[in-house]
């Protein structure tokens, strides 16, 4: 029987099967843990009055169960609590530990408030009362509820003249005062220019102080109205309605008003700037960073790695030194990618980026423009370690291409060129796609190397805007890889962002897989063009 | 009848023909192995010649020394001189692609391009830059007529020629050959990969293109020689053994090793 068994080859296939098996349960795992974590902390939790007896002193603690822990300490077993409970400006610290055997009763209070803040994170506790234009409302969470409407709308506006005008203005100015020294530099600069571009400087300051009066009345429109709330321990705390994001009563919240808080607070993870040293608010322009620079580096890596894998298949004579190249090349693909960050930084930043500067921006000096880390940078430094990939997968795919084929083109008078061109290439190009999926994978999910040429913490403006030329390729820009680590590791308040790691990885994890499955797609589209290959 | 064509010697039926390809010394090395010897033939215009011998012999190597095939190997050298119409192809200078477009090939397995039936047809004709629809459209109706192919594709003519049966694959390649209107025709076993009914299609095929276009043909199956070809050379380790009228070399050869050949002793 198992002489038979063993004959079979049956042994090999269940180690086979479990060897599938045991990887798909690790990555299932990986990402349903991340997903778990990540997405729970949308999730409005239940606010929790604690009774807690610390020897002879009874203190009322109010907060979210943020996670539990059981220890064995001195043979006793020890379970704790700890407790996120917010209002940092008057504790000092976001989170406390509860030894659940000091706490003596816990309550859920309807009235219990929530509040996001602009500063100093969470606020957990009463509202005493609501002050909307000179009339005290008290205790009115409807009144709060409108305060805050017209203060978000307010911010918003407020957000868009610092952010969008007065952004204008000021790239205008540098863009007038850039035009100045270049022209001083080539000793073009006349008396006429010099009042011409005194003029529009006057002009743009001119609206500048506009704007800035616009603003003042904004700032202290949003200040008109406020609201106090108390703390469980008793302390008073005012705020303005400018410094409050959005306020609710988690305890009072049925399944689908917290359904609606879920989304909203998704929402403004995927779609807003981050907050607070970006343990808060969302993670857009390190979304719109990881896709704008994978998408650069994908137009850079793939010309260049077809043409090199053209020339070496079809063109290069095939001997020894070919030969060579092509292990050299493959051995690329294993070179750790900080290696290839350093490269970049001495290189592309320092040597090419200060070469660029010289030559063509002596204006900027001593401000490098393209000879500091940016966008451009850290495109070219992914396109570099990826090209032995898309080098390596288009070869491949050229030396699949049958002869017969070629013989066919040839023979009806097309030249090895025309050949290539509208026959091979096309043919070839489902292995190509091979090759920038790959290279998208590696690339998107790679962060040692931007942290030297490109990546940073919070990027005061994005690289795509409407100041002409609408894509600003020196700029810094923010990636979702180096954001988990910074809000991981480097953030005042780790514990509090946790959640957020998890949730950022998430969407790292998604993003790469809609970047795939867009290339996917278009290769299966291709395959399904040329499939002639499968004779 | 025999009996008059055997008065005749080949050389002077061969003077009553217009020749179209003429070969004079040709050799051809691999690397250090000779593949051809001193190969001195004369192909006659309009009429189907048989290259018959057995695998290995040199006759596709000979073949593709008509459309400088061979220069895609790397270790070929060839030495003598190839005359069609009169023009050395094997001289430097020699427009290769021009030459093809003269010298049409169909190969042993079909190969048509992963495209459809029209734009296999229209590649040739793209190559040479005419893109006008009209033209196209004509052409690709006359070589598809001309390769008998055109009733069975004609309400497809968009559908991707990888959806057509062996046979019918083939015979695209014919038509994809005579689109641009070679003077000659090489075709490298063109039935061996191909089922009787395709096979005899395509024979009749020949039979109707040699009054049009001066036919080369490589064949291993002898039958097939005998049935389509005027002329009929066999060859032997890289020698042109015997070059004669296709019923000479079957009933009355001059040469042994082509009795014994013919008849099923070797090969």
């Amino acid at each position: 029987m198992s002489k038979k068994f063993f004959n079979s080859g049956q042994h090999w296939v269940w180690l086979n099967a479990g060897a599938i098996s045991i990887s798909i349960i690790m990555v299932v795992g990986l990402l349903g843990l991340i997903a778990v974590r990540g997405l729970a902390h949308f999730w409005p939790a239940e606010v929790k009055t604690f009774v807690v007896a610390d020897g002879d002193k009874v203190t009322l603690v109010m907060g979210e169960i943020h996670s539990t822990e059981d220890d064995v300490q001195a043979g006793l077993e020890r379970q704790q609590y700890l407790v996120k409970m917010g209002n940092r400006d008057v504790y000092g610290l976001d989170f406390k530990w509860l030894d659940v055997k000091n706490i003596e009763a816990t309550s859920v209070d309807e009235n219990v408030i929530v509040v996001e803040r602009r500063e100093w994170g969470n606020l957990y506790g009463y509202l005493d009362n609501v002050v909307k234009d000179g009339v005290v409302h008290d205790g009115d969470t409807q009144a709060l509820e409108e305060i805050v409407e017209r203060a978000n709308d307010l911010h918003q506006q407020i957000r868009e003249i610092e952010k969008e005008d007065i952004g204008s203005i000021n790239y205008e100015l540098e863009q007038l005062r850039l035009e100045q020294r270049k022209l001083e530099l080539d000793n073009e600069l006349t008396d006429a220019v010099l009042a011409d571009l005194e003029q529009q400087r006057v002009a743009l300051e001119q609206q500048f102080v506009e704007y800035q009066q616009e603003l003042q009345l904004l700032y202290s429109d949003i200040k008109r109205d406020s609201a106090q709330f108390s703390t469980i321990g008793g302390e008073k705390i005012t705020l303005t309605a400018g410094n409050i994001v959005r306020a609710y009563q988690p305890n009072q919240m049925g399944f689908w008003s917290k359904l609606g808080h879920y989304f909203s607070k998704i929402g403004e993870f995927i779609f807003d700037e981050p907050r607070e040293a970006n343990t808060e608010g969302g993670v857009f322009p390190a979304i719109f960073g990881t896709v704008l620079m994978v998408l650069l580096m994908s137009i850079i890596v793939t010309p260049l790695g077809v043409i090199a894998a053209v020339y070496m298949r079809e063109y290069a004579k095939q001997g020894p030194v070919t030969r060579t190249i092509r292990i050299a090349v493959n051995n690329l693909a294993g070179v750790p990618s900080i290696v290839y960050g350093v490269f970049g930084l001495g290189f592309f930043v320092y040597f090419l980026g200060g070469s660029i500067d010289e030559l063509f921006y002596p204006e900027v000096s001593p401000a490098p423009m393209f000879g500091t880390p940016g966008l451009i940078w850290a495109s070219l430094t992914l396109a570099l370690l990826t090209l032995p990939v898309v080098i390596v997968s288009t070869e491949e795919g050229l030396a699949r291409i049958p002869k017969s084929i070629r013989e066919g083109s040839l023979a009806l008078g097309a030249t090895k060129f025309e050949t290539l061109r509208k026959t091979v290439l096309p043919m070839a190009s489902p292995a190509m796609m091979t090759g920038l999926i790959l290279a998208v994978a590696r690339a998107a999910g790679e962060v040692a190397p931007l942290m030297l040429v490109g990546v940073v913490k919070l990027a005061p403006t994005l690289p795509l805007d409407g100041n002409a030329p609408f894509l600003h390729l020196e700029r810094k820009f923010m990636h979702l890889g180096f954001h988990i680590y910074d809000v991981g590791f480097q953030s005042p308040n780790v514990e509090a962002a946790r959640p957020l790691v998890y949730a950022t990885a998430l969407l790292l994890v998604l993003i790469i897989i809609l970047l795939n499955i867009a290339a996917i797609k278009i290769r299966n589209n291709l395959r399904e063009k040329y499939k002639s290959l499968e004779q | 009848m025999t009996q008059v064509l055997a008065d005749k010697t080949i050389e002077q039926r061969l003077a009553d023909e217009k020749i179209s390809i003429e070969v004079e010394k040709l050799n051809l090395f691999y690397g250090q192995k000779q593949a051809l010897h001193d190969i001195d033939m004369k192909i006659p215009e309009k009429k189907v010649t048989a290259f018959i011998g057995p695998s290995g012999c040199g006759k596709s190597t000979l073949l593709r020394c008509f459309n400088r095939m061979n220069d895609l190997v790397d270790i070929a050298r060839v030495s003598g001189k190839i005359n069609i119409h009169g023009n050395n192809i094997n001289q430097p200078g020699v427009d290769v692609a021009e030459l093809r477009r003269n010298v049409g090939m169909v190969f042993q397995k079909p190969n048509p391009f992963p495209k459809s039936i029209y734009e296999n047809i229209a590649y040739g004709l793209r190559l040479q830059g005419i893109n006008k629809r009209r033209v196209l459209d004509e052409v690709v109706e006359w070589a598809l007529k001309g390769a008998a192919l055109w009733d069975e594709v004609k309400d497809r003519l968009h559908e991707n020629a990888l959806g057509m049966s062996g046979g019918q694959q083939q015979r695209l390649c014919i038509a994809r050959a005579i689109a641009v209107q070679p003077e000659v025709l090489l075709l490298d076993e063109p039935a061996s990969a191909l089922d009787p009914i395709s096979t005899l299609k395509i024979e009749e095929l020949i039979h109707e293109l040699k009054n049009n276009y001066t036919i080369v043909i490589v064949t291993h199956n002898m039958q097939q020689a005998a049935r389509v070809s005027d002329y009929t050379a066999f060859m032997y380790m890289g020698d042109m053994v015997e070059f004669d009228q296709t019923d000479t070399i079957f009933t009355n050869p001059s040469q042994k090793k082509t009795e014994d050949y013919i008849t099923g002793r070797y090969g």
